[in-house]
């Protein structure tokens, strides 16, 4: 495995781990459809949440966050309808969630939460 | 976190607006948007201030950024607004300590200095008169803002120093850069070409009595005569008989030169009347100004409370009829 792909993986455990202390139940992970993949699917209270995990090992190429577009966010929407549909949960509301994880290797790796981002 | 604000001046001609700029800081992902009809100019502010508060050692929050910009329905235009921008979100996110009813007129380089900004003098008017003296500007455009009665007037070189002295910490602040100085070419008076004097005329007694008359009385003038009877050369010498401007007078003619300034050149107050002598194929444009964005001060508008010299009327038609 490549090292970006390793840095990834772990990022998404920190992520779902994180998560789950909020109180989220995770319900999936790296879900794959011939539209892309979703990271974690978490379900809080009556919500779906769809979270986009990013991964980065400093801010020398900008914010994690800021690789989340806008069409990133509109492929995370309808991914988020499918995984509903397949799961028979499309009565249920959605949300789109991002986690970003700066991980230096260094010390704790500094996770960030942002919810309901569009 | 919460609601930065400042406050900057809306040019529109000559009457300058106060504008109230607030920032918010929401929990999603980054943006900068910029609302209140900010014009092409304006709209770029957002990457120089990014850029700007980076290289200053006082990054902006990466989340979305709004800055608005009121009132919402007055048309913004231009670079001035970039420092009170960037204060009202700096203040959003806590980096300074509160601003109050500061005024900041200054463009951003993208190192983080503060860059002269045209129309300064009107500006700093409209905001000691809407009740708002203390005003921040570029260094080189102190000397400008200080001619107006009654304006507190501080002058910044870098942002990192404006925002030291707004209680930023200093720890990570780029305090030590110290940009060259942007070279503002001096109008020294002492330099200034010796204004023709009505007594290098020798005879043309009527033509000179008539001048005197237009001058003591303000009064419009025309004269004809063949080529070389001397009308181009007496009208030069209109000017020089015209008092100095009084100090009402003098603020006008020099806010409409500050305007007309490409880079802001007025450091000191017009005192002698203007004389404008535009060319006679000059477009209506350049005589009565114009242009879109913030306007320009044609030849017409330059000739306030002076004298405005429109050679060879025959063949100025065009322009004459508007």
């Amino acid at each position: 495995m490549r090292a970006k792909d390793l840095l990834g993986r772990n990022g998404e455990a920190l992520a779902a781990d994180f998560l789950e202390n909020q109180g989220m139940r995770i319900v999936d992970r790296n879900w794959r459809c011939p539209d892309g993949e979703i990271d974690i699917v978490a379900i809080e209270g009556d919500v779906v949440v769809v979270a986009e995990v990013k991964t980065r090992k400093s801010l020398d190429y900008g914010h994690p966050f800021e690789a989340v577009g806008a069409a990133k966010l509109a492929r995370l929407h309808r991914l988020s309808s499918w995984w509903c549909r397949e799961h028979d949960l499309a009565a249920l509301r959605t949300r789109i969630d991002v986690v970003s994880v700066i991980d230096s290797g260094v010390g704790e790796p500094q996770l960030e939460h942002l919810r309901g981002v569009g | 976190m919460g609601v930065g604000r400042s406050y900057c001046v809306a040019l529109v001609g000559l009457n300058g607006y106060i504008v109230e700029v607030e920032a918010d800081i929401g929990q999603t992902l980054p943006n900068f948007v910029i609302l209140g009809l900010p014009d092409a100019a304006l709209n770029e502010a957002k990457e120089r201030i990014r850029s700007a508060a980076q290289n200053s050692g006082i990054p902006l929050s990466r989340r979305k950024i709004t800055a608005n910009l009121i009132p919402a329905s007055l048309p913004k235009r231009g670079s001035g607004f970039d420092l009170a921008i960037t204060m009202a979100v700096l203040r959003a996110a806590d980096d300074i300590r509160e601003i109050g009813g500061t005024v900041f007129i200054a463009e951003l380089g993208l190192d983080g200095r503060l860059r002269p900004v045209r129309g300064i003098l009107p500006a700093v008017m409209a905001a000691v008169q809407a009740g708002y003296p203390d005003v921040v500007v570029a260094d080189a455009n102190v000397e400008e803002a200080s001619l107006v009665p009654g304006a507190k007037v501080r002058g910044y070189k870098t942002l990192a120093r404006l925002a030291f002295d707004f209680g930023a910490d200093p720890k990570e602040l780029a305090l030590d850069y110290n940009p060259v100085d942007i070279d503002v070419p001096e109008d020294d008076a002492d330099n200034a070409p010796l204004m023709p004097d009505l007594c290098d005329v020798s005879g043309q007694g009527e033509a000179r009595r008539a001048l005197e008359v237009a001058a003591a009385g303000g009064h419009h003038m025309l004269l004809t005569g063949p080529p070389g009877a001397g009308k181009t050369m007496l009208a030069e010498r209109l000017p020089g008989l015209l008092p100095d401007l009084a100090d009402t007078a003098a603020m006008e003619v020099t806010a409409i030169h500050s305007l007309a300034a490409v880079q802001s050149t007025a450091v000191r107050l017009i005192r002698r009347p203007p004389f404008e002598n535009p060319h006679h194929s000059a477009t209506s444009a350049a005589i009565i100004g114009g242009g879109s964005g913030l306007p320009r001060p044609g030849a017409a508008s330059r000739a306030h409370r002076g004298v405005l010299f429109l050679d060879e009327a025959t063949i100025r038609q065009n322009t004459l009829r508007l």
